[in-house]
């Protein structure tokens, strides 16, 4: 009855064996060259906002930016079932999808005018 | 049932006119000071004319026709539960009327004089009609539920009036305790009322007493059960009664009215009214009569043990409410007798009170007795009244007590039985106690050496005080006489109640018992004279005395024994959960929150608002709420 | 294996959507839309104005969109939304009591500019948010962002599907947690609260979420209707029912502010902008026991037996914690907060009931609660001192020498909440008491003793307000401007015809007490 499920479980194992040698391999077969940028926090191209105490924070605008890009990144999501479906869902799929970027197309523009994507 | 007509379609003005000129008082502010007492005073007045003009209306139809409905309005319908707005005008809600309107009146008129110089004398009066159109609304509402209203207002009035002076913390604790012992009463009408509701589908005295073919044995006694818990509750009686005498810290006119002529007798009310549920329910009708004994002996012990006079008053009250709660309790054919004591102790209690506040008056607010004596040479008018009280309280011949309260005992003896006897000789020296401690009483204050401290100047009262005084203090001489006249009163009240008693087979004989009552009177009295009127009284409160008497200082232990079963556990509780869940509770008004509140000031900041421990509530909450449901589902 | 790797592709029906059943939702969600582009697009000096145009315009469109549609009885949007009697009541009664919301947040005669911030994301303290405090301006999003929460709430109570009306608690949380740190007043308070109501509001909604997925995984669905088919056929265990019964509950009662799910009320109400704790205390809670009766009487209509215990308890609960520790709060705003946790309690009582007359007593109840609570918060704002509003019980001490006319309007709403004959609470306790009783007499019974023991915090107050000696420098009564005025005055009306006249209500109750499955 299993039968079927077994070629996903190799699957997993498998994953799980190439993370696994990779993580361990690499401490003896890598070079080891330390700079600054690698002891930094991994986040593109953000310098971090020095703090007298305690780790550096990124600046607030940087989170803003990033939940920005959630919410468009929500919206690809979203288009993308919907070209798929595009001909089972008719007009009818047509018309909910032109509220909901009317919708995001709306929160662009308060962003936009409020100043949310100026950086200074 | 008869339809209102005439000038009875005008009786909803008994409960607006009060109503109206309550909310004018209270919100009018300071500009209204000046003649707000007398708007006070003249509403009960024309309330008063208007009940007489309402009494003789009714009185003009024919014995079968004094019961009138008066509709309203319909005041609440869920599908096939009704409930009217309405009045029922009949011979028993006449006489409270009367009662209430009448006694009241001459209070207010009294209140006048005696608030004079309190700077809160406006709202005082605000409150006062309010009292009076809620104890209206009482006794007029033709269902349970309107009268539901009326209880939980005059409730209401009754604690607002007993914190009146709020500045004294012994006035706030009292207020709480009133105000709990009333609740308890209340949550039993409540209970009554869903009772009534759940087996008999509606609230009206129409289809519960009168179409009571659906009323069987068990539901009889579980709402007659109830309604005298919240008789209890409302009337002090056992084991609700500890509040009463503490009420005596609202202003001496609140106690003349309401703790002592008319709220505090509307149990006798209920209980009347509910008449056909008691006369289903043998064993409802026994709570009824046991209470009654237990607490008409009750107060007549605690009442000796009192240095206060307002106190003694009190309890004499608690003990005179018990004699109504016997003879309500015996059944049919007393139910008059109860009612006809009601309305004598009305007069006479009214009177005594009255007159006790006159005293208090004169002696800078003190009431202590022990600092009382020899009063009769400076207040000869006040002197005057309390001993027309004091005459009818004890059952002097031809005095209302003697016409109203011998009645009762003899009722209870022809009870026959054991119990009876048990009951009659309870009833009978009660007689004998209420003799006593009110010969104490009138001793202590009255005859004897002045006791008075220097700066004391006492004086007689203002004529708008002595006058209602001697008004009251007759009508407790003759009153009684008034009522018995021909047994024009029970024949009056037979619509309501039923027929009286046939005269007849009697247990003892009415005149040989006459004799032994009077008797029992004259030893009670002769006794408290020989132990109080002979010897100076000590300022101080003797020591080493016996035991009855310390118990009867102590109110044979009662408060003790609440504090014991009910507040500290109270207390207990409300810190223990208060532990788990106080932010920002500080000691500022606790004082106010005696009983459950009790302790938590010392605890404050205990709970310091983290959200970690909100959440590990919610999460033991979440664990208790699963296995709540898996437990019920695999059990 | 094929099966395995490609997604079998059924035929996409579009659902039909009863546009005109659901408008009220379309409007208001269009209001708010509005409300985000006049905040992008319209000058700040004319933005309060237009705000307040577009919102109340929005929801009495709203309104009157509720009224058109009162005989409807269907489900929509392939059975995941039922627009039905009670749904409809529910919703009109949380756009009536947000209107007068919105009105209170309206104010701006008792406070410099209003009791709204005037720009949020200033760090408290600041040189900038001090110079701020002083000036008229004000966080004008907050009507937008109230348009959103009341959104939310008119699609959570007619939800039949559990997603949606997850959805739809997110939709009407996450404003609130935003809306909870706009004090103008007390900004540190304020954001604590909003903080706390943010991580505890997750925290519950995760649980909503976790029940959600085991009733999924019981009934193959997360429609009511299905799950309650599923109950009444399956032979198969039910475990999984009823823990996903039990933690869906612990989602829905937190939001109802439900004991042991509480915790949050005293603080969140204290912290909150005193219209937006009003705004949360009525309307949050109304939606709130639409939503959990429409689980309850549709989805585990044939489970009662054994859930009823839980509702039980929680009821006894919510009356305990709410009566015994409302006694020991000296803040006003604290004392309210308990009160509501109380009234919860006293409506779960009548949701036991299950049959008709329950759904329609709950019904009245959250009417009536909504609006004597709506207008004790509003009293609320005009008892003030230098620090803004007074709510500590010691400064309304002896409130009646100074304003009668407030102490007497307060006096009303108090006796109202304690359940006193002749005004709308205590027909809304008769009546869910009464419609319980059959079912459930002892629980009646102990409903009975606890608001015996609740009318005693009420009472104090009352007792507080007219006979105790005012503080020295105790604090002013302000006047309140028109809509303040008007929001009062309607919520005052409201209580007390609603206890000498509640026949119209009652009638509308009963008509209404249908749940369409």
């Amino acid at each position: 009855m299993l039968a079927p499920y077994l070629p996903i479980v190799l699957l997993f194992g498998l994953a799980f064996a190439f993370a696994f040698f990779s993580v361990a391999i690499a401490p003896f077969t890598g070079p080891r060259r330390y700079n600054k940028a690698k002891l930094e926090f991994y986040e593109c191209g953000i310098e971090p906002t020095p703090q007298p105490q305690g780790p550096n924070r990124f600046p607030i605008k940087y989170f803003l930016t990033a939940m920005l890009f959630i919410v468009f990144d929500i919206e690809i999501i979203f288009l993308y079932p919907y070209a798929v479906a595009n001909k089972a869902l008719g007009l009818f799929g047509l018309v909910e999808i032109v509220i909901f970027i009317v919708t995001v197309f709306v929160a662009y523009a308060y962003v936009w005018r409020r100043g949310g994507l100026d950086w200074d | 049932m008869n339809t209102a007509h005439g000038i009875q379609s005008a009786a909803w003005l008994l409960v607006a006119l009060p109503l109206f000129s309550a909310a004018v008082l209270l919100l009018a502010g300071k500009r209204a000071d000046k003649w707000a007492h007398l708007v006070g005073a003249a509403v009960p007045v024309i309330l008063f004319i208007y009940a007489v003009m309402l009494f003789f209306s009714v009185k003009a139809e024919s014995k079968g026709n004094r019961e009138i409905n008066l509709h309203l309005y319909q005041w609440i319908v869920v599908g096939t539960f009704k409930v009217d707005a309405g009045f029922l005008i009949d011979p028993l809600s006449m006489v409270f009327v009367l009662l209430i309107t009448g006694v009241g009146s001459l209070i207010h008129i009294y209140a006048v004089g005696y608030m004079a110089h309190d700077p809160g004398r406006r709202r005082f009066f605000g409150y006062f009609n309010f009292f009076i159109a809620v104890m209206l609304l009482l006794v007029l509402a033709n269902n349970y539920l309107a009268m539901y209203v009326g209880w939980e207002g005059v409730g209401l009035a009754s604690y607002l009036l007993i914190s009146f002076y709020f500045d004294r913390p012994t006035a706030a604790t009292a207020g709480n305790k009133a105000f709990f012992a009333n609740r308890v009463g209340d949550v039993g009408l409540s209970i009554a009322i869903m009772v009534m509701f759940a087996y008999l589908g509606s609230t009206s005295y129409a289809d519960v007493l009168f179409g009571n073919a659906k009323l069987t044995q068990g539901v009889a006694a579980a709402i007659g059960l109830m309604l005298l818990l919240a008789a209890c509750g409302k009337s002090g009686q056992f084991p609700l009664q500890t509040w009463l005498p503490d009420a005596m810290e609202g202003p001496t006119p609140v106690s003349a009215l309401i703790h002592a002529a008319t709220m505090v007798t509307a149990g006798v009310y209920l209980i009347a009214r509910s008449a056909p549920i008691f006369d289903v329910s043998q064993a409802a009708r026994t709570a009824v009569v046991i209470v009654g004994a237990i607490t008409l002996l009750y107060g007549c012990i605690c009442a000796f043990g009192q240095d206060d006079l307002k106190r003694v008053l009190a309890y004499s009250t608690v003990s005179q409410i018990g004699y109504m709660f016997l003879a309500v309790g015996l059944g049919p054919g007393v139910y008059a007798i109860g009612i006809m004591h009601l309305v004598g102790h009305g007069f006479f209690k009214a009177a005594l009170f009255l007159s006790s506040g006159s005293v208090m008056h004169a002696m800078n607010d003190r009431i202590d007795m022990r600092r009382f004596g020899g009063l009769w040479r400076v207040m000869p008018i006040t002197y005057f009244v309390f001993v027309c009280g004091y005459l009818a309280i004890i059952g002097f011949p031809l005095a209302t007590g003697f016409w109203t309260k011998d009645k009762i005992i003899e009722a209870a003896l022809d009870k026959g039985g054991t119990s009876g006897w048990v009951l009659g000789i309870c009833a009978l020296a009660g007689a004998g106690l209420t003799a006593f401690y009110m010969t104490r009483a009138l001793v202590m204050t009255f005859h004897g050496e002045r006791r008075w401290e220097d700066d004391v100047h006492p004086h007689e009262a203002p004529s708008s005080m002595t006058l209602p005084m001697i008004v009251l203090g007759v009508a407790s001489l003759v009153g009684g006489y008034l009522l018995v006249f021909g047994g024009g009163f029970q024949h009056w009240l037979e619509p309501s109640v039923g027929p009286s008693v046939e005269e007849g087979v009697h247990t003892v004989s009415p005149v040989v018992l006459t004799l032994l009552t009077l008797v029992v009177v004259a030893l009670g009295a002769l006794g408290a004279w020989v132990a109080f009127g002979r010897k100076p009284i000590p300022i101080t409160q003797p020591v080493g005395v016996s035991p009855i008497t310390t118990a009867a200082r102590r109110n044979i232990y009662a408060d003790a024994f609440n504090e014991a079963v009910l507040q500290r556990p109270g207390q207990w509780l409300s810190r223990a959960l208060v532990y788990f869940d106080n932010r920002g509770v500080d000691g500022a008004v606790t004082g106010l929150a005696a009983g459950f509140g009790g302790g938590s000031a010392r605890l404050k900041r205990s709970q310091t608002g983290f959200v970690r421990s909100y959440a590990l509530s919610m999460l033991a909450g979440s664990v208790a709420v699963v296995a709540v449901l898996l437990a019920v589902r695999f059990q | 294996m094929s099966h395995l790797l490609l997604a079998e592709t059924a035929p996409i029906h579009a659902p039909s959507v009863a546009y005109s059943s659901l408008s009220p939702i379309f409007i208001v969600l269009g209001a708010a839309l509005v409300g985000v582009l006049v905040e992008a697009l319209v000058p700040r000096a004319e933005r309060y104005a237009v705000q307040m145009v577009v919102t109340i315009g929005g929801l009495t469109a709203a309104l009157v969109a509720v009224g058109l549609l009162h005989n409807t009885a269907e489900t929509t949007v392939a059975g995941a939304l039922a627009v039905d009697g009670a749904g409809l009541f529910i919703q009109g009664s949380v756009l009536v009591l947000s209107v007068m919301s919105v009105l209170l947040i309206a104010e701006r005669s008792v406070d410099v500019g209003s009791a709204i911030v005037a720009s949020a994301a200033v760090v408290v303290g600041s040189p900038t948010d001090r110079r701020l405090a002083r000036t008229d301006r004000v966080q004008t999003e907050v009507f937008p962002l109230l348009l959103f929460a009341v959104a939310g709430m008119l699609i959570f109570p007619i939800s039949n599907n559990l997603l949606l009306m997850f959805v739809a608690l997110e939709v009407l949380s996450l404003p609130l947690y935003l809306m909870a740190g706009l004090s103008r007043r007390r900004r540190l308070l304020s954001q604590e609260a909003a903080l706390k109501y943010f991580l505890l509001g997750a925290f519950a909604s995760a649980f909503f979420l976790y029940g959600l997925a085991l009733l999924y995984g019981y009934a193959n669905s997360v429609d009511l209707p299905a799950i309650l088919n599923a109950s009444k056929a399956s032979p198969k265990s039910d475990v999984l029912l009823y823990v996903g019964l039990a933690l869906l509950l612990v989602g829905l009662l937190f939001k109802a502010g439900i004991a042991p799910f509480h915790s949050w009320t005293p603080d969140v109400y204290q912290g909150s902008p005193t219209p937006v704790t009003a705004f949360m205390s009525s309307c949050t809670k109304i939606a709130a026991f639409g939503a959990i009766m429409r689980v309850l009487y549709v989805g585990f209509n044939a489970t009662a037996w054994n859930w009823r215990p839980i509702v039980w308890a929680v009821a006894i609960a919510s009356m305990a914690v709410g009566g015994i520790f409302g006694l020991t709060q000296t803040d006003l705003k604290r004392v309210l907060a308990y009160s509501s946790i109380a009234h919860a309690g006293f409506i779960l009582v009548g949701l036991v009931a299950l049959d008709k007359d329950g759904i329609a007593s709950v019904l009245f109840y959250v009417l009536t609660y909504g609006f004597s609570t709506m207008a004790a918060f509003g009293v609320l704002m005009l008892v003030r001192d230098a620090d803004g509003e007074a709510t500590h019980l010691a400064q309304w001490s002896g409130l009646a020498r100074k304003s009668p006319f407030v102490a007497a309007v307060m006096t009303v709403l108090l006796l109202s909440m304690a359940g006193i004959p002749l005004t709308s609470g205590f027909i809304a306790k008769f009546y869910v008491f009464k419609a319980a009783f059959h079912v459930a007499a002892p629980l009646v019974v102990i409903a009975l003793i606890f608001s015996a023991v609740a009318a005693f915090y009420y009472l104090r107050i009352v007792v507080l307000m007219f006979f105790a000696e005012p503080p020295e420098n105790g604090p002013t009564i302000a006047i309140p401007g028109w809509s303040t005025a008007v929001a009062l005055t309607f919520g005052m009306v409201v209580t007390v015809v609603l206890g000498i006249f509640p026949q119209p209500i009652l009638d509308l109750a009963a008509k209404a007490a249908t749940l369409v499955g």
